[in-house]
């Protein structure tokens, strides 16, 4: 009897052990929260975009460092006035059902981008095209008028309506991708669907079981279908970031979306080899309301309060992620562009809080009268102790009183969008990599994108120049004069340049760090 | 019987139209929209987007809308995950969690009635309080604290089982089954040993011993239906603690079931999504109820016969 039930263990035991070890031409990706859609047009967030950029190619397309390079369009010339661009696509590009790629199918794409029955939120980033604003908005109901047209079947003439100097970039977005109308117009919204959905990048959609996994399988038509060198690629929703990391640890992930912060120390001591933090083109700040007191005409006030916040303190012990302290708003390394910083930027944090204490005094407050403030943060471990790190700073500098208010997202986005709020905790991560996706933040006329409410006709006269300058050199330097000028009005406190993080199994071969956070999967292998 | 159990039906369609009134009107209180993002929208867009999914309508119109669209079985598209509908949602979901409630019911049942048991027979000896120490640990160790440690233990330090995900293999549901059976395991065995112990104790007990049948005969045939009453009493609110569990073992162990919808609809403000889940688990209590309420009809006769008195 004893003996049996040993056996019965024993075989249990081996059972359940078994099996754990994949294969190896698979590789196993974190990307946080279930896709909301993989229709390209549908789409808005980071996890789709991933899972997108492994089935689509544009146009223009990423390498492994996030650069671009060409991909359907082999070569294109663009125009002296910087207006129309002319692309000439592979002869060799093909769906995963074996039909040829056409300019026709990029027409009918940005057609369908841009249609207001689409509905696609994300359909503002393509208005550089000449009418698609209109278009998008229901002015203009003939698609025609829109500035794609195919010359032939290998040719793709875009026009745009103002010249832009990056929007070679724009055409790595999903936004830009072709669409295949053989599959949209047979299926309708279920195009989308293993088995109907037909992509022309390196993978095709194998399996989609919601809330568990993705599926991609190598596409045998893709035109550099020799050079991809992993068949299989799994992407598993993790918006539990500690669940994450115990699946990387199990060896059930061999890449993670994003490491929880609060273990940073223990993942830098024990998992030095995959761990991966990069500069990522994005800002963490703090926006001041200036469409209410005591903020919106007391621009010194507002210094004072950006001065007295420790940032390098904040970084090295309380957000611990590897992030770069920001004095300005254009994060570094975007490209040909001198990021800017506060005038305070080469004195140090001492100086900096007396410079604080002097002007939050000149605004009229002080130990009798201190200011009492509210900051509003979502919920999040990481905002909230951001949030009560420079409550505690503004209350030890300056004595500034600080109620701290917390709301769940969606709570918050609409406290936000209804300009509810004092000070407000806030994170812009560039669509592009080009400056005018964060200075363009501030024009006085984008509505509640502008995070403060703040106008200024010196800022808008700067960027509004910049918009219709060609000439690389001339217009960074417009823009750049119009970051000064945000750095001294100070409507927002820069707190710090974002990172991504990731965990990396070294057996996975072809990653590169880059400031995009773009790792197609085409390039990766798992040794 | 029939009569009755069609007159608890009967009453049950009232209670799932509140139920449905109650949730519609209820999740549009909430602040934000389902597709209210980090970035707003331009103004035409955000009504290009609302005219797509009628939310340009008044409230009272969508309401019969979404009324009229329930009637003929259509919980609509879910507004946050776009490619799906509502009912095809629900319906990839379910299974896993049925399979998942189901093994965690059963197991708990199993081991908890046969620790109950052990324990009653064992009263105030070790075995007794080795048991009893168990259960109440199981009971105050919250499952969302017990769910990461049986992963860390299991999954990552001895390396025998996936700490998340759901396959087909069985390998998959043992730390799920596990972490959302163990505070009921605890319940049903304190249950089943405090009903056994009283039990023992009754005449018909007695005399049973003294006719000299063994202790098994004793236990399963003379004993065991008394004692199993509160426990099958027990079911409804176990069904609801194990749906409830559900929600956050899902969620922990990334697994594909409604109880994770309905965490990420509530989030996300997926109005259709949180509607349907809500309109499925309310029809699915109030069924169960019913089960629970004629199982114990079954069992004990004197319910039985109430309701065959109140029949005639």
């Amino acid at each position: 009897m004893k003996q049996a039930l040993r056996l019965v263990i024993t075989s249990l035991l081996l059972y359940f052990s078994s099996g754990i070890a994949s294969a190896d031409s698979i590789i196993h990706r974190g990307n946080g929260a279930e896709p909301e859609t993989l229709d390209i047009h549908r789409s808005s967030g980071v996890p789709e975009a991933n899972i997108q950029r492994d089935l689509f190619e544009g146009l223009v397309t990423e390498r492994a460092d996030g650069s671009l390079a060409p991909g359907v369009a082999k070569a294109w010339s663009v125009s002296d006035d910087g207006l129309s661009y002319t692309f000439s696509l592979r002869d060799d590009a093909k769906w995963s059902d074996g039909q040829p790629v056409t300019a026709e199918d990029f027409v009918f794409a940005f057609r369908r981008a841009l249609s207001p029955k689409t509905a696609s939120d994300y359909a503002f980033i393509l208005w550089p095209i000449r009418n698609a604003e209109a278009f998008s908005k229901g002015k203009i109901s003939d698609p025609k008028a829109l500035g794609v047209e195919a010359v032939d079947a290998h040719t793709l003439k875009i026009t745009l309506a103002a010249p832009t100097p990056y929007f070679l970039g724009l055409l790595t977005h999903h936004m830009a991708y072709p669409a295949p109308r053989q599959a949209i117009e047979r299926y309708g919204r279920q195009w989308t669907r293993p088995g109907k959905l037909v992509s022309n990048g390196a993978y095709r959609l194998a399996e989609w079981q919601p809330q568990s996994h993705i599926r991609l399988e190598k596409n045998p038509h893709f035109h550099a279908a020799e050079d991809v060198k992993t068949d299989a690629i799994v992407y598993l929703p993790t918006e539990d970031k500690n669940a994450e990391l115990k699946r990387f640890r199990a060896g059930e992930l061999d890449i993670t979306e994003d490491v929880p912060s609060s273990q940073i120390p223990w993942i830098e001591k024990h998992l030095p080899k995959a761990f991966h933090s990069t500069p990522y083109i994005g800002t963490y700040y703090l926006a001041f309301n200036l469409t209410a007191k005591p903020f919106g005409d007391n621009a010194e006030l507002r210094r004072a309060l950006a001065l007295a916040i420790d940032r390098k303190l904040l970084t090295d012990k309380v957000t611990k992620g590897g992030e770069i302290p920001a004095l300005g708003w254009v994060p570094p390394g975007v490209e040909g562009y001198q990021a800017q910083q506060m005038a305070e930027a080469d004195v140090d944090q001492k100086a900096r809080e007396a410079k604080a204490r002097q002007l939050y005094e000149k605004a009229g407050y002080g130990k009798g009268n201190p200011l009492t403030i509210e900051l509003l943060y979502n919920t999040s471990d990481n905002h909230k102790k951001i949030a009560i790190a420079v409550a505690a700073m503004w209350k030890k500098v300056l004595g500034v009183k600080t109620r701290l208010r917390n709301e769940e997202w969606k709570v918050y986005l609409d406290s936000r969008k209804k300009r509810d709020f004092q000070v407000i905790r806030a994170g812009w991560i560039g669509d592009y990599n080009d400056a005018y996706t964060f200075l363009s933040l501030f024009k006085s006329d984008v509505g509640q994108m502008n995070p403060s409410g703040y106008a200024n006709p010196d800022y808008d006269a700067l960027m509004r120049q910049a918009e219709t300058t060609l000439d690389p050199k001339k217009r960074a330097a417009l823009m750049q004069q119009a970051e000064a000028i945000l750095l001294r009005d100070m409507p927002l406190i820069p707190i710090y340049y974002y990172t991504t993080q990731h965990l990396v199994s070294p057996r996975i071969k072809g990653w590169e760090d880059n400031v995009m956070d773009v790792h197609p999967s085409r390039f990766l292998w798992k040794e | 019987m029939l009569a009755y159990t069609l007159k608890r039906l009967a009453t049950a369609i009232p209670t799932l139209l509140l139920i449905v009134t109650l949730a519609f009107f209820l999740i549009r209180l909430a602040p934000g929209g389902p597709f209210d993002r980090e970035r707003p929208i331009p103004a035409e867009i955000a009504a290009n987007i609302d005219a797509a999914y009628h939310l340009d309508e008044p409230l009272p119109m969508q309401y019969l809308h979404y009324l009229g669209n329930l009637l003929r079985g259509d919980f609509g598209p879910s507004f946050k995950y776009q490619d799906y509908t509502v009912t095809e949602l629900i319906r990839a979901g379910f299974p896993v969690s049925l399979k998942l409630g189901g093994m965690a019911m059963g197991l708990a049942l199993l081991v908890g009635l046969l620790l109950g048991t052990v324990a009653a027979l064992r009263q105030n000896r070790l075995g007794d309080y080795l048991v009893m120490t168990t259960a109440m640990t199981g009971i105050v160790i919250p499952n969302f604290v017990m769910a990461p440690l049986l992963g860390l233990i299991f999954g990552v330090w001895l390396g025998w089982l996936p700490v998340g995900g759901w396959g087909d293999s069985l390998r998959y549901s043992v730390l799920p089954v596990v972490a959302l059976a163990l505070p009921q395991i605890a319940y049903i065995a304190r249950m089943t040993r405090a009903s056994l112990i009283e039990v023992l104790q009754s005449p018909w007990i007695r005399t049973a011993r003294a006719k000299g049948l063994s202790l098994p005969r004793i236990l399963l045939r003379h004993a065991a239906p008394a004692t199993l009453l509160p426990v099958i009493s027990y079911l409804g609110p176990a069904t609801a603690a194990i749906i409830t569990g559900s929600v956050v073992i899902e969620q922990i162990f990334g697994i594909p079931g409604i109880g994770r919808h309905f965490v990420q609809g509530a989030l996300n403000r997926d109005y259709t999504l949180v509607m349907g889940v809500v309109v499925f688990y309310g029809a699915l209590i109030i069924l169960l109820n019913l089960v629970v309420d004629l199982l114990y009809a079954a069992i004990d006769p004197r319910i039985r016969h109430a309701a065959a008195g109140r029949e005639s």
